[in-house]
C-alpha cells in the first residue's frame, strides 16, 4: 500500500495551470496560498506552469462568463490529452451569486468537463489540498448526499366511517397514519 | 565571506526550523466562530422556507409535492457560507458546521434533501409559523416547479385581484 501511495504521489507530479474566468480573485489567493512554503504544495509534486500547453491540471476559478467562455475552451483545448479540470471555487463549481445575471453563463462545467469540485467561497488553502490529495488517491472524500424522508407521517389520519358506536363508547378502529 | 555569510544564513535556517504543515496527514482545527458547510436537521425543521427565501446564492429550492409533503432541497455547489439561512432558521433546525473538506468529484455529493410533513390548514391550506424579521426584508423567494430539471419560478406574494391593477401587456419584461 505504501509503495502504492509512493508511487501514486512521486510517480506523476500535476503540473497546474490556474486558469481564472472572470472570479473576484478570492480564490486566487488561496491557491497561490497553497503554492506558499506554509501549505507546500510541491511535496506531492504540483508546479504552477505558465503555460496550458506544459499543464496536466487545470485550476479554474470564476464563473464561466459571456466574454471568456471562448478563452476558456481554447486554454482546455490546448492542454495535451490526459489532463483534470478543477473547478475551485463556489463560482467554478455552480456559478456564484450571480448566477443568473446577463455576463454569467454558469458554472465552468457548461463550457469544460470538470473532474474535481473544491466549492467554497473561498474554499480554505486545506480544502484545495484535501481536493488534491482526493484527486491523488492519497485520501478519501468525506461528503455523501444526505436525503431525509419521514417515512411515517405523524399525524393519524381518522375516517369517520371507521369509528363504531359500541355501548356508550367510540372505538376507533382502525388507526392509519398519512 | 561568503562562507560566513552562508553560515549564517544556515543558522537563521536552522532556528527558525520547519514550517509546512503536514495537512492530509495530520487533520488541521478550525476557528471556534468558523462556518463551514450548512447541516439541515430534518427533525426540527417546519418547512418555513425562510431559509430558501433568504439564501444570497438561492442555493436552497423549496418544493410542494403535494398538499402534505414539502421537499426542501439543498444543493451546496454555490453556498457562500455565510449564514444567513441559519440566522433566519426559527427552529435553528440549520447549524454551520465545521466542515470544509468537501471536495468531491461528483457535485451531487454535496446536496441534502429533507421531504417534510406539512399539516394541512382547514382554511388556507398552509400553515407557517411566523418567521423572523429578516424574513420581512421583501426578498424574492424563489421555488422551483420541477425537480428533476431545477427550473426557476419566481413565487409572488402579491394576492390576484380581480380587475388588473395596471395592463399587463403595457408592462416591459427586461
Amino acid at each position: 500500500m505504501l509503495k502504492n501511495l509512493c508511487q501514486k504521489m512521486f510517480g506523476r507530479s500535476l503540473w497546474v495551470y490556474h486558469a481564472n474566468s472572470g472570479g473576484c480573485n478570492g480564490c486566487d489567493i488561496e491557491v497561490l496560498n497553497v503554492l506558499t512554503p506554509y501549505y507546500d504544495v510541491e511535496r506531492f509534486g504540483i508546479k504552477l506552469v505558465g503555460s496550458p500547453r506544459h499543464a496536466d491540471v487545470m485550476l479554474c476559478q470564476g464563473p464561466a462568463l459571456r466574454a471568456t467562455a471562448r478563452a476558456l475552451r481554447a486554454a482546455y483545448d490546448a492542454m495535451p490529452a490526459p489532463k483534470l479540470v478543477f473547478a475551485i471555487g463556489g463560482c467554478a463549481c455552480g456559478g456564484g451569486i450571480w448566477h443568473d445575471t446577463y455576463a454569467v453563463l454558469g458554472p465552468v462545467e457548461k463550457v469544460i468537463p470538470v473532474n474535481f469540485y473544491i466549492p467554497g467561497c473561498p474554499p480554505r488553502p486545506e480544502a484545495i489540498i484535501y481536493g488534491v490529495a482526493v484527486a491523488v488517491g492519497l485520501v478519501d472524500k468525506k461528503v455523501a448526499p444526505v436525503e431525509f424522508k419521514e417515512l411515517e407521517m405523524p399525524i393519524p389520519r381518522y375516517h369517520p366511517s371507521d369509528l363504531r358506536g359500541k355501548d356508550e363508547m367510540v372505538v376507533y378502529e382502525k388507526m392509519e397514519k398519512i | 565571506m561568503s562562507m560566513t555569510s552562508k553560515l549564517k544564513e544556515a543558522m537563521v535556517g536552522l532556528k527558525a526550523g520547519c514550517v509546512t504543515l503536514d495537512y492530509p496527514a495530520r487533520p488541521r482545527p478550525v476557528a471556534e466562530n468558523f462556518r463551514g458547510r450548512p447541516i439541515f436537521d430534518a427533525s426540527k425543521c417546519i418547512g418555513c422556507a425562510g431559509c430558501a427565501n433568504n439564501c444570497p446564492a438561492r442555493e436552497i429550492l423549496v418544493f410542494d409535492v403535494c398538499q402534505e409533503v414539502r421537499v426542501l432541497k439543498y444543493l451546496g455547489r454555490r453556498c457562500t457560507y455565510c449564514g444567513r439561512c441559519a440566522d433566519v432558521c426559527p427552529e435553528k433546525a440549520i447549524t454551520m458546521s465545521h466542515e470544509y473538506e468537501t471536495a468531491t468529484g461528483n457535485i451531487g455529493d454535496l446536496q441534502q434533501r429533507l421531504d417534510l410533513f406539512m399539516s394541512t390548514c382547514q382554511r388556507c391550506g398552509r400553515c407557517f409559523k411566523d418567521t423572523s424579521p429578516l424574513e420581512q426584508l421583501k426578498l424574492k423567494g424563489y421555488r422551483f416547479d420541477d425537480l428533476s430539471n431545477e427550473r426557476w419560478i419566481f413565487r409572488s406574494r402579491a394576492y390576484l385581484e380581480s380587475e388588473p391593477l395596471v395592463d399587463d401587456i403595457k408592462i416591459e419584461l427586461d
